[in-house]
């Protein structure tokens, strides 16, 4: 790796969708398409201003729902473009089916998602129901603990999908409102060729492949500039398509590689770093009980951290900002040692075993001969409030676990009127 | 006024012209998609700056079975209902990296070949929104009036009477009990873009809407019937004869919008049935040639369903009219 010189940086007071949009003025997408679903995010409202005002050349599609939204995106990939868009809650749900085919096309589409709660009832709060619906499609997908990561996320999204290694779509998840509406100190960029020519170094490169003896751009190039034209998105039956599914797995699971790499370049660029890219621990080496969460509430839970370690809990957080492909090695490394393992998902379970992100985290450690004994709390679904007192109690629980004092469960509710 | 600006190739110079959609695709023997593909690419000056787009359907899984393609074109496909969506997103990529001096050379036109079912029915509302927002995008609706790639169900563009295996011919109901969607007039009413409706048989009216379309800087829509030999249940041999039939009996008669102007006109054939109506052939006459429409004349002749297509025909017909200021 090249040596980076850190690049000047200003402070500004921005809420998420706003650092969500900065971060795509920097980047400045070739195409971005999006649709105001309710619930909708000021996101592209703060981006078609930067477009109104010049500032990108950007073409911006204001599509009729969310599905072309994401249509679009993967039209305009396909097409060699860099593209870009948004979404939560109902919007994500409509692009479902489209989800799959980007992912699968292999197409670097970067999408931010302020999660939200999915119907019904509607709800429009913050709650992971939304990107949990849509986990399985074969994204990457990296959490945000507050706005100043979101900003940072959203850039190196692109150059992590954008890497020949990698080539899949990256969702950008932050918790709605908590998140997206408040608003934080983020240090942006001072000079926005740092992002667009230095860290995303120009236009995006699209992969070259022999084909007939030719090379050609793996892109919808018309006769006039390609030796071969490419069909994409062909007809795959069964004696293609589970080749192309391992092919679309292993660049999945070549990722976390790119992942950390890219976090390793950013925080020479602006001293900011997120853990090795995939997890972050935090008080977590010494401690007897782990937390592990994603999002908004890894913040909370710091702060949690700080006041039961302050009356002598021995408890560390290890916040999972990799979701998928999911990190289960660092997440074994991780936790191995400890006694009990507290999950907080902001997702229901459905009628599994537990909660999306428990699942992952208990089948992970159940390659430990010694396993640590691993519990799920649901927790601020519909945006019911997580203050730290109501997670104090669930650390404390966590405490009388692991003495044997109560008796270890799959899941449980917390701060629902049962 | 949307105009040709080059003169439309003769049919030696048409075929003459090397094959866009290449021959080992799997398209059923006399289907007529193929022939609307060719005749529509190879109408055009170049394909040098064309990209194609296509929904799922029968001519997207039958040109396309990996490993092989039959497209000697650049071409794309999404999903069902999105061509639309996904062709306003490849324009605009090259508006922008043309923007950027990315892309050196000119914004390539993107024309969209898409059935019935992914157009009339699940892709209208990304059709309406790309036409809406004004991209320079072909879309040619291959009309065989049911979902044919997936057996045969009955579509929102499927006829009156017409049986499928969603609306079959019962003992009580005869086939399908609603009408055709009126797509081309509903693209019209967006009133931005060229919309036409073709028939093969009609070639040269059929080649001049294309060039028409293609010099458009804007959406324009091109309407063709496309006669199925298994989902209509005719011999292979009929798929050009029922596209004459079509327009011969008024019920698709060619005419086209010019969103300039604000002028419909009735074309071609059709134009001739306007100065002289004794020529419009019963309905029946297209009718018959179809298995689809058996139960109207066996086991026995339904003449008051023949008599109600009839004079739905008639008075769509003369509503066109009226539209052109012929009437």
């Amino acid at each position: 790796m090249a040596e980076v010189e850190k690049a000047e940086q200003i402070e500004m007071l921005l809420n998420g969708d706003e650092a969500v949009a900065w971060a795509a003025y920097h980047v400045e997408p070739d195409v971005v398409a999006a649709y105001p679903i309710t619930p909708q995010t000021i996101i592209v409202e703060r981006f078609s201003e930067f477009v109104a005002d010049g500032l990108v050349r950007t073409e911006f599609i204001s599509v009729e729902s969310e599905h072309s939204a994401l249509s679009a995106v993967v039209g305009a990939a396909a097409a060699g473009g860099r593209a870009f868009t948004a979404t939560a809650s109902q919007g994500l749900a409509l692009m479902n089916e489209i989800l799959h085919i980007a992912a699968a096309l292999r197409l670097p589409i970067v999408m931010a998602i302020a999660t939200r709660a999915l119907s019904a009832p509607i709800n429009i709060h913050p709650d992971h129901g939304d990107i949990m619906n849509s986990r399985e499609a074969g994204w990457i997908i990296m959490f945000a603990e507050n706005a100043q990561e979101v900003y940072d996320n959203v850039i190196q999204a692109f150059k992590i999908a954008e890497d020949h290694r990698v080539l899949l779509p990256v969702m950008v998840a932050f918790d709605g409102f908590v998140i997206s509406h408040t608003a934080e100190k983020v240090y942006v960029f001072k000079d926005v060729n740092v992002v667009r020519e230095k860290f995303l170094g120009g236009p995006r490169k699209i992969p070259k492949i022999k084909l007939m003896g030719k090379e050609v751009e793996l892109a919808l190039r018309p006769l006039s500039y390609t030796p071969v034209p490419l069909t994409i998105g062909p007809l795959d039956l069964t004696d293609f398509y589970f080749e192309h599914k391992l092919q679309h797995m292993d660049a999945l699971y070549r990722a976390p590689e790119v992942i950390k790499e890219v976090n390793e370049e950013y925080a020479k660029l602006t001293g900011r770093k997120y853990g090795n890219g995939l997890v972050e621990k935090y008080k977590l080496d010494d401690a007897e009980i782990a937390l592990v969460a994603m999002g908004a509430t890894v913040g909370t839970l710091r702060y949690v951290v700080d006041v039961m370690r302050d009356e002598g809990y021995k408890v560390g957080l290890l916040k999972i900002r990799t979701y998928r492909p999911f990190p289960t090695e660092d997440v074994i490394e991780a936790l191995k040692d400890k006694k009990v393992v507290g999950v907080f998902d902001r997702a229901a379970p459905n009628g599994a075993a537990g909660a999306p992100l428990f699942l992952d985290i208990r089948s992970a450690l159940y390659e430990l001969e010694k396993r640590p004994i691993v519990v799920d709390y649901v927790y601020g679904l519909g945006g019911r409030d997580a203050p730290p007192e109501l997670l104090e109690d669930a650390v404390e629980e966590l405490y009388r676990i692991s003495k044997g004092e109560v008796k270890p469960f799959r899941f449980r509710y917390l701060g629902v009127r049962e | 006024m949307v105009k040709l600006k080059t003169k439309p190739p003769t049919i030696y110079e048409i075929v003459k012209k090397p094959d866009p959609l290449l021959s080992g695709h799997r398209m059923c023997a006399g289907c007529t998609a193929p022939a609307i593909v060719k005749l529509v690419l190879k109408a055009l000056p170049s394909l040098d700056n064309v990209i194609v787009v296509s929904p799922t359907g029968c001519l997207e899984v039958a040109t396309t079975i990996f490993p092989y393609t039959s497209w000697a074109v650049p071409w794309m496909h999404n999903a069902f209902e999105n061509a639309a969506a996904t062709a306003s997103g490849i324009e605009a990529a090259y508006k922008a990296l043309k923007k950027k001096g990315v892309w050196g050379g000119e914004v390539p036109k993107i024309i969209i070949f898409g059935g019935d079912g992914g157009t009339v029915d699940i892709g209208l509302q990304a059709l309406s929104g790309m036409v809406e927002r004004g991209h320079n995008i072909m879309y040619i609706l291959y009309d065989n009036e049911a979902y044919m790639n997936t057996g045969i169900q009955r579509s929102g563009s499927t006829p009156f009477a017409a049986a499928t295996t969603t609306s079959p011919a019962g003992k009580v109901i005869p086939g399908k009990i609603e009408w055709k969607k009126p797509i081309s007039l509903i693209m019209a009413a967006h009133m931005n873009a060229y919309v036409a409706t073709a028939s093969l048989y009609y070639w040269q009216d059929f080649v001049q809407k294309v060039l028409k379309a293609y010099y458009y800087e804007g959406p324009s829509f091109i309407h063709a019937i496309q006669p199925c030999s298994r989902g209509w249940r005719f011999t292979e041999d009929l798929g050009i004869k029922l596209t004459k039939l079509a327009v011969d009996t008024c019920v698709h008669p060619l005419w086209e919008f010019d969103p300039e102007t604000r002028e419909f006109k009735v074309t071609g054939y059709s134009a001739f049935l306007a100065k002289h109506p004794e020529k419009i052939l019963p309905v029946e006459e297209y009718l018959k040639l179809q298995g689809r429409f058996r139960h109207l004349f066996k086991p026995v002749r339904r003449d008051d369903l023949i008599k109600e297509i009839q004079d739905r025909v008639m008075k769509d017909w003369h509503f066109l009219l009226k539209l052109a200021g012929l009437e």
